[in-house]
């Protein structure tokens, strides 16, 4: 098990040098930052000094060397815009996107998985039926539209929910987060249905799909002529062998969902770190944007790397392997 | 005493190209203790009669008629609580591919002590003892340490024998066994089988063997049912069967078994192919392939009892003697 772990683990390192290189490259490439930065008016002196205050001058693999001579001491540069580092602007911004993330994925999960083993015991029932359909909507229409049409319904026709922004919050350990107190609440529910909509479609699916998969098995069937009840089947049986596919997607999703939340807060205001990431685009801020992205490749790499130590728990056949391994 | 008692069973399956008649009016019956066979080629009918007795015929397929009697219950119109409280308690199954029935991540001991609470009220450390017990009963040796295994971690004879282990945990009156060593190699079917003959002797537990191997099953049971095309064409003691097969599908399957034959001599076989269920011949259902058929078999042939406690589905059974059969 530790060898398999620190195997996995310099993978995990490896994927991000990987990363490293093809951000601060492809981030190189799009455009100068010092045109867009500078007074209009500055004269070629000032110019120069900027573009040197700024690093801008000295050659690319330089410039990366010195970016990942400074990454590996926690510095991942300051922000052009804001002249702080730009990792504490994103930190400052993640509980915000982290919390939308999480209860995103607990309605997406929650909701997703008991429909899709219902749709999957009865594929031909009405309810079957209606909750495949509705997942097809769910991850068919843009994520956008889905969001403006919440916005529309329960918080302009219906008045019950507030449109955007984010409600009062309370410090939990130096993290402002909002899901504890009532208005905090009111506020996340439209945001984290919006985001979780697209997740539960494909977490139902593929709960869907596994379970008529398991549902034909023989040790289902088994485990019925051992006389036991159809919940102890269901619960027990098919449940515990549709997970392994259903964590992995879990694992793969949550990632994305912290990472590019960005259509969801743009749409609902919420003061995340995917709104920051598009001002900065727009701003040519390169320390955020590669920072952005670095934190992004980091926590997807440990997503990853956490759902392969639940297999383990879930699989005992993958424990045997690794013991081989 | 009867245990089971199956009149006239129909179970159909509705599918989109029309109704399957699986089994198409099954009638047999079996007392305490006793080991009957039914033997049949792959779709013949004989693995959906044993899924019936327990209720477990998956949609599309039903059970349309007949009476299931079991102790004097009939499980086809008792419903679904009546026979769930009897599986595994009194009727168990044991399945064909012992890789597949034991869930993969699941251990032992939970799949195990969940069958004996599925119809016990008893603590969980009684269950336990029980599983460690009935292990040990089916020769598993050192059973506290395969109780915390993986069904992985066993070899396919082992996990036969934790499936026929779990079946036995409650003692049952009946255990239908559907090809349950089909996927073993030979050495280990033998061992399967005298074990299990063994078991049921020992505590009187009917049981029905479920084959599409006669050699197996005739070493094994005391009657034999054969059947074809969803239909038992032929019963009676496995030593009449075996010696004098009256009906002439019964008559090619004894043929077509190597066993016992002198070395290089040319097997016999059945012409033709088993019908589809869903476009059964008119008549007796075994015309198109019987060397013996002409008009007369145009007429669905009922069972008929030529010799004493000799069950036969056919208009022209072989009543020669022994040596004839074996001289033709």
């Amino acid at each position: 098990m530790i060898v398999y772990l620190v195997r996995r683990f310099g993978q995990s390192l490896l994927a991000i040098a990987a990363m490293a290189v093809l951000v601060f490259v492809g981030v190189y490439a799009i455009g100068n930052p010092v045109d867009i930065l500078i007074n209009p008016e500055a004269n070629q002196a000032e110019i120069e000094a900027t573009v040197a205050r700024l690093g801008l001058d000295k050659p690319l693999w330089e410039q990366f060397l010195l970016f990942v001579w400074n990454a590996l001491h926690g510095d991942l540069g300051d922000s052009f815009v804001y002249g702080r580092p730009a990792v504490e602007i994103i930190l400052e911004r993640l509980p915000a996107t982290m919390e939308l993330a999480f209860v995103a994925l607990i309605l997406s999960v929650g909701i997703g998985v008991p429909l899709g083993v219902l749709a999957g015991l009865k594929p031909d029932s009405i309810a079957g039926r209606s909750i495949m359909a509705g997942s097809i909507l769910g991850f068919s229409l843009p994520n956008f539209w889905q969001g403006m049409l919440l916005i529309l319904v329960f918080a302009v026709l219906l008045g019950w929910l507030p449109a955007g922004g984010r409600g009062e919050t309370v410090d939990v350990l130096g993290m402002q987060l909002s899901f504890l107190t009532l208005d905090g609440l009111r506020h996340l529910i439209l945001p984290a249905v919006n985001l979780a909509l697209f997740k539960m479609s494909l977490i139902i699916r593929l709960t869907r799909a596994n379970t008529r998969e398991a549902n034909l098995q023989d040790y289902v069937k088994f485990a019925r002529a051992k006389g036991l009840s159809s919940r102890r089947v269901v619960l027990v049986h098919i449940l515990k062998n549709i997970m392994i596919p259903v964590v992995t997607i879990i694992g793969l999703e949550l990632g994305s969902m912290v990472a590019f939340a960005i259509v969801t807060e743009t749409v609902f205001a919420w003061p995340g770190m995917g709104k920051l990431l598009i001002d900065s685009i727009n701003l040519l801020d390169r320390p955020l944007i590669v920072a952005y992205l670095m934190l992004t490749v980091f926590i997807i790499v440990t997503i990853n790397l956490v759902v392969d130590v639940l297999y383990s728990v879930l699989d005992p056949r993958v424990r045997l392997s690794e013991v081989k391994g | 005493m009867t245990l089971l008692d199956v009149r006239d069973l129909k179970t159909h399956f509705f599918t989109r190209d029309g109704v399957a008649k699986a089994v198409d009016g099954v009638t047999f019956s079996l007392e305490r203790g006793e080991i009957l066979g039914i033997v049949g080629e792959s779709g013949s009918g004989k693995s959906v009669t044993g899924f019936s007795i327990l209720g477990l015929v998956d949609p599309p397929g039903k059970v349309v008629s007949g009476q299931i009697i079991f102790d004097g219950t009939d499980l086809v119109a008792a419903g679904e609580k009546t026979i769930k409280g009897l599986r595994g308690k009194r009727i168990a199954m044991i399945f064909q591919d012992p890789m597949m029935t034991l869930n993969p991540v699941l251990r032992i001991d939970t799949q195990m002590v969940e069958t004996v609470l599925a119809h016990e009220k008893v603590s969980r450390a009684e269950a336990l003892a029980r599983a460690r017990e009935t292990l040990t009963m089916v020769g598993i040796s050192a059973p506290d340490e395969r109780l915390r295994s993986y069904p992985h971690q066993f070899s396919g004879g082992m996990r036969q024998r934790v499936a026929i282990a779990i079946a036995l945990l409650h003692k049952p009156d009946l255990i239908i066994a559907d090809e349950p060593t089909t996927a073993l190699d030979v050495t280990i079917q033998a061992q399967i089988l005298a074990e299990v003959q063994r078991l049921c002797a020992q505590s009187n537990t009917a049981l029905i063997w479920i084959t599409h191997d006669l050699a197996v099953v005739s070493g094994l049971a005391d009657r034999l049912a054969v059947m074809y095309a969803g239909r038992i064409v032929e019963e009676g003691r496995t030593a009449d069967i075996i010696g004098q097969p009256l009906h002439p599908y019964t008559r090619g399957l004894i043929g077509s078994v190597p066993q016992g034959k002198p070395h290089g001599a040319m097997l016999t076989q059945i012409n033709g192919m088993a019908p589809s269920l869903l476009n059964l011949p008119e008549g007796c259902r075994f015309r198109p392939r019987c060397p013996r058929a002409d008009e007369a078999c145009l007429v669905d042939p009922p069972l008929s009892e030529p010799i004493r406690g000799r069950g036969v589905r056919c208009v022209h059974p072989h009543l020669e003697t022994r040596d004839e059969v074996l001289a033709s």
